[in-house]
């Protein structure tokens, strides 16, 4: 990672940039000095093995976790030791989709979708209706969708309306936690298209955690390859299928790495 | 559009409406307030200009395709000049807004409605509470037949947490209530010089009607909510669906062992309570009557029989069979969100303490018929 990529051409700073992160639960070293940065307007994906540590940066990155040194600058803020009002203002510039969507299951799903709007902005109850409703369909439910309850709803329905709360606010930046994960191949890849869609109708700089190879090669235009607590390889999918790191080449020449790998030549 | 800068404002200058400011969500909610009452030319074709606007996001590109739709639903013609990038953003909106349809209508019931509504679902409940009982009746039944299918381990562990646990609270608990007894009896006792019969008010007191009753209540809030939220909680993460399709019939592991766990318990748990009551009142007795501990208790032995005993303590596996089966059958009713799993537990403690006090009403009128 060198100075000059933390800049980019335009002056402004990038939107994420991860130097020197050490994290360690109990006995057990989680990162070990741990960098990286992501570009403004990239699809960027973190893959790894699981428990490398992929969900924990994460989840310091949105403030949920504080790792034990190192810098996290979010939006050209530092997330490490931000509280109060700082972090309120700059989280609500970020979308995160959650892994299992965590919605909130009492309210229907255009209420859930409404929940940023209402709690951060001073719009009248129908405009955040409508543009809830605007939401629901750009994340490509339904329209009866909106008037459900996440409980009635299927696991692909379930992650496209946490993605259209995580959208409610047009972020600057957003987070998708195995955003395909537990879906069927066929949403899987609707999934995919949607989420280039929206990056590209929207402007967003997209952080994708995954292991879903199909979906690595579909939509990210980088990826960083973590292990042993650091990222082992950072470049677009064809270059790390070239990294001669045993981890990343475990990864990718496994025997369903390979099936992704020539999936994706045959689509060149 | 991380700009502040001014909110989203239009003004109008002859034919030319230009669009100023941030369209975003923070800058939206006073413009969009005023859009309502809002004085458009009266030009038959209007140039909306939004080339100087700060910033658009997807929420102003909405207002904004409101404005141009409510100016032609009016009759005007509109040309609208845009930046390119929200050119963009506006065909967005248009093509997903025509997917969206109308927002749902907030529904809101009427009392009349409610109150129906509540009725038929407390119908359509009933028969469940009666096929809950019978379905744990039956595994019961089974149980007695082959005692080794009961899962002890589980009993004993509910045992313990239950009874052992509930040991500290139960006895400082009971402890008062006989100290507060006594101490209250005694003004009355000591005006007739009657004293010495603060054994028999204590006694009888705890033994028969106090000591069942807040042991019953402690545990209801103690281990029937906790019932409640245990099965609540396996229920919404399908821990309950997972044990049906292993063969492991829930009510067997998770009900059957918490009745049996709480009908040992409770009585327990009651003589214990016993025992601190009249202690309690005991220590009250001496220091604000001048009973000895000795003459208390000669007083006790004479004045109690074992019947006042067994009939205190014979109410509680009632309580108890109460308790755990309204804590578990409200687990059950958990449906789907964590919203939910609060309001059983709610329920399942004002239920158990509510049928608890009207069991303890029905036992005293069946024994003051008896004559015990």
């Amino acid at each position: 990672m060198t100075g000059a990529d933390a800049i980019e051409g335009n002056g402004r700073e990038a939107p994420l940039r991860v130097s020197d992160v050490h994290t360690r639960f109990g006995g057990a070293v989680v990162h070990d000095g741990l960098s990286l940065t992501v570009r403004r307007g990239e699809v960027f994906a973190l893959a790894g093995a699981s428990g490398c540590g992929k969900s924990t940066l994460l989840r310091e990155i949105i403030m949920l976790h504080r790792p034990e040194r190192g810098s996290i600058r979010v939006l050209g803020e530092e997330v490490t030791g931000l509280g109060g009002e700082a972090a309120l203002s700059l989280l609500r510039r970020v979308g995160v989709m959650f892994e299992r969507g965590a919605l909130f299951g009492a309210l229907t799903v255009a209420e859930n979708v409404g929940v940023p709007l209402r709690e951060h902005t001073r719009l009248g109850a129908r405009l955040i209706g409508e543009i809830a409703a605007l939401k629901v369909a750009l994340a490509g439910l339904p329209a009866d969708a909106g008037a459900k309850v996440p409980a009635e709803l299927s696991g692909g329905m379930r992650k496209r309306a946490a993605l259209a709360r995580a959208i409610a606010l047009d972020p600057e930046l957003l987070f998708l936690d195995e955003p395909t994960a537990g879906l069927d191949p066929l949403s899987a890849s609707g999934f995919d298209e949607l989420v280039r869609h929206l990056k590209e109708l929207l402007g967003l700089t997209v952080v994708i955690v995954s292991h879903d190879l199909d979906l690595l090669w579909r939509v990210a235009d980088r990826v960083a390859f973590m292990g042993e607590g650091k990222v082992v390889g950072v470049g677009t999918m064809a270059e790390l299928s070239h990294s001669e790191h045993p981890l990343v080449r475990e990864y990718f020449y496994g025997p369903r790495g390979r099936a992704a790998w020539e999936q994706a030549w045959k689509r060149k | 559009m991380d700009a502040a800068g001014p909110g989203a404002d239009i003004r109008v200058e002859g034919g030319v409406a230009s669009c100023l400011g941030a369209w975003t969500v923070d800058g939206l909610g006073p413009l969009e307030r005023r859009l309502e009452r809002f004085a458009w030319p009266e030009a038959p074709e209007v140039l909306l200009d939004g080339t100087a606007v700060a910033a658009m996001d997807t929420a102003g590109a909405w207002v904004l395709d409101g404005v141009v739709r409510s100016l032609e639903r009016g009759g005007r013609r509109v040309r609208l000049r845009l930046r390119p990038q929200d050119e963009a953003l506006l065909g967005m909106v248009r093509s997903s807004a025509a997917a969206a349809g109308p927002p749902p209508a907030p529904a809101r019931a009427g009392l009349l409605e409610r109150v129906g509504r509540w009725t038929v679902e407390a119908g359509r409940r009933a028969p469940g509470v009666l096929a809950f009982m019978g379905e744990n009746a039956m595994a019961a039944a089974r149980g007695l037949a082959r005692p080794r299918r009961v899962r002890w381990r589980q009993v004993l562990h509910d045992l313990q947490a239950a009874g052992f646990a509930a040991l500290p609270i139960t006895g400082l608990l009971s402890f008062l209530m006989g100290l507060v007894i006594a101490y209250q009896g005694a003004v009355q006792l000591s005006r007739y010089g009657a004293a010495i019969f603060v054994a028999d008010l204590v006694g009888f007191a705890m033994l028969r009607e106090l000591s069942p009753l807040l042991t019953a209540i402690i545990v209801a809030g103690r281990s029937g909510s906790a019932y409640a939220a245990q099965i609540g909680t396996m229920k919404v993460t399908e821990e309950v669906d997972a044990l049906r399709t292993v063969g492991i019939p829930p009510l067997e592991l998770l009900v059957l062992p918490k009745v049996v766990a709480l009908m040992v318990a409770l009585p327990l748990l009651t003589v214990y309570a016993d025992v601190l009551g009249v202690a309690g009142g005991m220590v009250a007795a001496s220091s604000e009557l001048g009973v000895s501990f000795g003459d208390f208790l000669d007083r006790f032995g004479r004045a109690m029989r074992i019947s006042d005993y067994l009939v205190g303590v014979g109410k509680a596996p009632v309580f108890a069979a109460i308790i755990a089966v309204t804590g578990c059958y409200q687990g059950f009713q958990v449906s789907g969100d964590a919203e939910s799993v609060g309001r059983r537990t709610t329920v399942s403690v004002v239920q158990s303490v509510f049928l608890v006090i009207v069991v303890d009403a029905v036992f005293s009128v069946i024994f003051s018929r008896l004559g015990i």
